[in-house]
């Protein structure tokens, strides 16, 4: 694949006129060209850059604004699980702890889940499937997330709530993880808002697989079949291999999109400041702390501890980023070798 | 043409602000209690005048927040902000209704108004120390009401609220435990219990969850048919929640004492008094333009004193203010707002 990129590159060049050859352009003409080629140029990278300077903006004037709490509290912040708004002791580590966990459990189950839809979309389905099997996918990923969070509060928690006793009888009476499902049986918290969260970021994650799973060259595929394959293998050993930076990219697509996921996650997840063990109980996460408390925020502590757990937010997601950024040049990088 | 072109769209610009102000519109905020109420009024007083007031229910803090911000004519707040915090910021407030906050629960077999509450048992509940339906303590105070055996999940306010304070603060008043623990104010530290925004969400969470409690204000409770408790109140007497237990809180308030009608309604004396009563207020500008202030107090005195706008709040359970009152809050607009 390389080696026909450069070949086009070396095409492209070979077809812009060398200066030498004398043009018919007048000079004035030419000069006039070159300061619009500039100014252009001048142009987008200002519109380019202004994304950067916005980045850096927000970033800026959500720590300076979080600066009287980060100030106040120093690093306890970080760790300490208290949110008292009479007395103004506030502590991130219950918000940073319910998006963390809440978004985990969404890529536990939409990752699988996706591989699955788009494996059988690309590999399995027969051609007529393909298209509406898709489609509903991608209306999945356009409504919003209101909704969700309508119907994860009257439709999905009372099914789950009724599910949840079971879960306290069966999982709750295993060693060690039996403590995540020992709760009670409400129907919101953790787990549900985990789930919500799954059904939200897996039309992301497999419309992603399956586009890439789609352009896995033919021949790869036929010559693992040919060698007697079956259809897991060649997805295990030719579609993966061959697809897994991608694939990764699309996965911290879905994450980036759980971690700041809003209105679903505060219709379900039961918007309490403790911290529990369980996943059957209600916690809160930082961005439904954050719709829930800013409008009535009284104390100017009280917004700059808000407008810190948002600072907080923005470096979670940006770490995320820079590490899959860092996952797929790493991978990128390996598969470069393994390529030669 | 470059300038008549800014001039033409300023002039546009303008014809839509004047277009605007001719068919007058009070924008408001403030408490999700009052809304019910508030939008009837403002339904009937716009086929009566045509003013169309348009009231956002963002909670009492945001509606604090947007009159000191002066984006809107006119906020609502079931707390009553305190006199020295009124004239620093320019504000001035008057009570508009009265109303009360009830328990409601979900438990499977009982009915609205089959259980009884008091302030020791509630807090009890609150602060996560009475844990099952079937404790000593409620059944004592329900003889013959049968209670199961169920874990009680608490519900609040996820949001900062008006409802909230009253609620604190009735607790904190029969509890020097939740008074030195949790305290009172529009947002606290909450012991147990999962959250939900607005009245609305309290009301849905407690509707879906088996076993719980929250609190809401009463037309809340009333509308969702949910079942809500009574309560044992000061002068130790049952109350259930309805009109004439929250006018009994109110027929107690004295408000020539206090300056700016300055007046927490909880736990007031009087056999009849429900415990969890509350005034909302309305919270204006000093500063504010003359003209747009008179819109205000018109749909204001209309709807304190015309029988139609009281009658609409009776159906819908809010107390309207005694005649006294009425008339010292107009003896307080002219003192303070000059009209």
């Amino acid at each position: 694949m390389d080696d026909t990129r450069d070949a086009e590159l070396g095409m492209r060049k070979a077809a812009v006129p060398s200066p030498a050859v004398p043009s018919r352009i007048s000079p004035a003409r030419s000069r006039r060209l070159h300061v619009m080629d500039r100014g252009f140029r001048w142009l987008t990278g200002g519109l380019a850059f202004l994304v950067l300077l916005l980045l850096v903006g927000v970033a800026l004037s959500l720590f300076l604004r979080g600066w009287e709490a980060f100030h106040h509290f120093g690093f306890a912040f970080f760790w300490s699980d208290a949110w008292d708004p009479v007395t103004e002791n506030f502590g991130a580590l219950v918000p940073i702890y319910g998006t963390l966990v809440s978004s985990l459990i969404a890529l536990l189950i939409a990752v699988p889940i996706s591989f699955g839809i788009a494996l059988f979309i690309s590999e399995l389905a027969p051609e007529w499937l393909r298209q509406p099997v898709g489609s509903a996918i991608e209306l999945l990923a356009g409504i919003p997330s209101i909704i969700f969070g309508m119907w994860g509060l009257f439709v999905f928690a009372p099914v789950l709530g009724s599910a949840e006793p079971w879960l306290n009888d069966h999982l709750g009476a295993l060693r060690g993880i039996g403590a995540l499902f020992r709760g009670p049986p409400m129907g919101i918290g953790m787990l549900t808002a985990g789930i919500i969260l799954a059904i939200m970021v897996i039309p992301f994650i497999s419309a992603i697989m399956r586009d890439v799973f789609l352009v896995v060259p033919t021949m790869l595929k036929e010559s693992a079949y040919g060698l007697g394959a079956t259809t897991w293998e060649v997805a295990r050993h030719v579609v993966l291999p061959y697809t897994r930076t991608a694939v990764v990219g699309g996965v911290f697509l879905g994450l980036g999109r759980a971690l700041g996921e809003t209105m679903a996650v505060t219709f379900v997840i039961g918007n309490a400041q403790d911290l529990h063990i369980s996943l059957l109980d209600a916690g809160n996460s930082i961005a439904a702390a954050l719709a829930n408390e800013f409008a009535e925020a009284f104390s100017p502590m009280y917004k700059s501890a808000l407008m810190a757990l948002g600072f907080i937010l923005f470096i979670i997601t940006f770490v995320v980023l820079v590490l899959a950024k860092l996952m797929l040049w790493h991978l990128g990088q390996g598969q470069g070798k393994a390529g030669l | 043409m470059k300038f008549n072109g800014v001039a033409f769209m300023l002039g546009v610009m303008s014809l839509g602000v004047a277009g605007l102000a001719q068919a007058e519109t009070i924008s408001a905020a403030g408490g999700t209690a009052i809304y019910p109420v508030l939008s009837k009024w403002a339904e009937t007083y716009k086929q009566k005048t045509g003013t169309m007031v348009n009231y956002q229910a963002i909670g009492s803090g945001g509606g604090i927040a947007q009159i000191k911000a002066k984006t809107v004519a006119f906020a609502n707040s079931d707390m009553p902000l305190k006199p020295e915090y009124l004239s620093k910021d320019q504000l001035v407030q008057f009570p508009a209704v009265i109303i009360g906050i009830t328990p409601v629960v979900n438990v499977p077999g009982i009915k609205p108004g089959e259980l009884t509450f008091n302030g020791t048992v509630l807090t009890g509940i609150y602060l996560g120390k009475i844990k099952k339906w079937n404790d000593a303590a409620i059944a004592d105070l329900n003889k013959g009401v049968k209670l199961p055996d169920m874990n009680i999940t608490v519900v609040h306010r996820s949001d900062g609220s008006g409802t909230t304070f009253n609620f604190t603060n009735y607790l904190a008043k029969v509890s020097p435990e939740w008074k030195q623990r949790v305290g009172d104010n529009t947002a606290v530290s909450w012991p147990v219990g999962v959250g939900g925004k607005g009245n609305a969400g309290v009301a849905a969470y407690v509707q879906r969850i088996p076993g719980a409690i929250g609190y809401v204000e009463y037309a809340y409770a009333k509308e969702n048919h949910m079942a809500y408790g009574k309560m044992i109140n000061a002068a130790g007497k049952v109350v259930t929640p309805d009109l004439a237990t929250f006018q009994a809180a109110a027929a107690n308030a004295d408000f020539t004492k206090v300056e700016d009608f300055y007046m927490i309604l909880t736990n007031q004396p009087g056999a009849q008094s429900w415990p969890i009563s509350a005034a909302t207020y309305i919270l204006m500008r000093k500063d504010a333009d003359k003209t747009a202030n008179a819109g205000v107090l018109k749909f204001a005195r209309w709807f304190l004193t015309a029988p139609q706008a009281q009658a609409e709040a009776r159906s819908l359970d809010y107390v309207p203010l005694p005649k006294t009152t009425v008339t010292q809050i107009e003896a307080y607009w002219k003192r303070t707002l000059g009209q």
